[in-house]
């Protein structure tokens, strides 16, 4: 139990080391290069610290529960000996995976409502937009694009099929979907593909490829277990857009469209 | 009395945040794998530390990391000095990059990779100049995107044309790479972005476009992400050739 605060501790001076060359370009620049004051410094460095502090905890807090628990079920769901339970003629085919695709949408899903990036964007979109997209409802359309990516991604380590299909496939699909998009929501769809992948999606998802590419016949971790990050980033692009697409229109069917 | 409710309120917040993963582990722990969970106490304690954790964060978000990235923005946009605004993005998106932990594993396993593929002589000291080279090559490109990013934000250049040629780009360094780093570089452009990054970048992009005329920060302040996970992609495969 106390191992967990001294873990604390070094995480935060992690986090503090992995900061600085952010923070050293940042008031380098602003106040060496453009000599300009920064204005309420005091409070900028309140909110650093509580970025740091607050980073610290998230991490460490991950890294002693969520983790560990998410990294040996990734495992144990992909136990031969688990899938060959469920599945009494001993013939594995793609579906006695079931657990595992279920596994992918739900910890995409959930990781990603829980990812502090995506928060940020969310509350920065919504300010901008003068809250005509919503906090909840850009969440949860990303997070039903990582849930779709990832478990399509295991789908395709399991059976085998290169990756370039599915990214090329949905780059001609995001360039369609951007033609018939509103364009407000265009560029933050791109951003939101980017922003998914971060502090707490990313270990687990790597530990649910890793898992399946070394237990599923024919597959070599070294070259099937990679890909699933870029799936879980591709795929919010296209919720985000039909969720524009959706809510626009929905307005247009309850009202008559205004003047703009 | 105010404030302790605000702190409350934030807080629930959070542990909502929160909650679908802890539904989600519990689920599969007690009903597909029926097995208890263990050491209990810790993980309590864990989900407690990530509870605050996003809490502090969001305070501070709100306090530093967004004012910061729109005071820098207007400073560049009234001093008017484009060069030191693209030097300024350089060294945003090279610095950020280059320390990000994801990154530094990413390239570790891309390094077994090569070496398992006989691509690199299978030694320690091959494999970590590898590594390291391959950390340079996304910082440089994420840099690089930036750049672009900012670009692009002062022309007005409506984000899909860009994001058309980075696909092309994409697509076409994906037939001639080497069937090995396909995968690593597919996830080298996700795992670019941290989560202190992105609020940076996004306030500069979404500061920059309002503070120029014309421009609108809903249709040109964002795109600087999808960039900035767009080029690792096309460089590391360009790495995966040229090493």
């Amino acid at each position: 139990m106390l191992q967990i605060f001294i873990d604390l501790v070094l995480t935060i001076l992690d986090t503090i080391w992995d900061v600085l060359p952010i923070a050293v370009i940042i008031f380098g620049f602003q106040l060496l290069i453009l000599r300009k004051p920064i204005p309420n410094l005091k409070k900028i460095i309140t909110g650093f610290v509580l970025v740091l502090l607050g980073l610290g905890f998230f991490l460490e807090g991950l890294e002693a529960a969520l983790f560990p628990l998410g990294k040996l079920m990734a495992q144990q769901l992909t136990d031969p000996a688990f899938i060959a339970a469920g599945n009494p003629d001993g013939i594995i085919d793609w579906w006695d995976y079931k657990w595992i695709y279920l596994f992918g949408f739900a910890i995409g899903f959930s990781t990603t409502i829980a990812e502090p990036a995506l928060l940020a964007v969310a509350i920065k979109a919504n300010q901008v937009s003068a809250g005509s997209i919503g906090i909840w409802g850009l969440r949860i359309a990303v997070a039903i694009g990582v849930a779709i990516g990832i478990a399509l991604g295991v789908f395709r380590i399991i059976t085998g099929t290169p990756l370039y299909w599915y990214i090329i496939t949905g780059y001609v699909f995001v360039m369609i979907q951007t033609i018939y998009a509103p364009r407000l929501i265009i560029a933050l769809a791109y951003d939101s593909g980017g922003v998914t992948t971060s502090t707490v999606t990313v270990p687990l998802v790597a530990a649910l490829g890793l898992g399946l590419s070394s237990t599923v016949p024919g597959r070599n971790p070294l070259l099937d277990g990679f890909g699933l990050i870029a799936f879980a980033s591709l795929f919010p692009i296209m919720s985000v857009m039909a969720y524009a697409q959706l809510s626009e229109w929905s307005a247009r069917r309850s009202k008559p469209t205004p003047p703009t | 009395m105010k404030s302790l409710q605000a702190i409350l309120t934030s807080l629930l917040e959070s542990l909502r945040d929160l909650l679908p993963i802890i539904l989600v582990i519990g689920f599969f722990q007690f009903a597909v794998l029926q097995e208890p969970i263990p050491n209990f106490g810790e993980i309590a304690l864990g989900i407690i530390f990530v509870v605050i954790g996003l809490t502090l964060f969001v305070q501070g978000l709100n306090m530093g990391l967004f004012p910061i990235g729109e005071t820098m923005a207007r400073s560049f946009a009234s001093k008017g000095n484009l060069f030191l605004l693209l030097v300024f993005s350089f060294a945003l998106g090279f610095g950020t990059t280059i320390a990000e932990p994801a990154l530094i594993a990413v390239a570790d396993e891309a390094a077994i990779v090569a070496a398992t593929g006989n691509m690199i002589e299978n030694s320690l000291q091959s494999m970590e100049s590898y590594a390291l080279g391959l950390r340079i090559t996304v910082a440089f490109s994420v840099g690089f995107a930036i750049v672009i990013g900012v670009f692009r934000i002062i022309k007005g250049w409506p984000v899909q044309y860009l994001i058309i040629i980075g696909y092309s780009g994409v697509v076409l360094m994906t037939f001639f790479a080497p069937r090995e780093i396909i995968g690593i570089a597919y996830d080298s452009g996700g795992v670019t972005t941290s989560t202190i990054t992105v609020p940076l970048v996004t306030a500069l992009g979404v500061g920059l476009a309002s503070s120029i005329k014309g421009r609108n920060p809903m249709i040109d302040g964002f795109g600087l992400i999808a960039f900035a996970s767009l080029t690792p992609m096309i460089f590391v495969m360009a790495y995966g050739m040229v090493v």
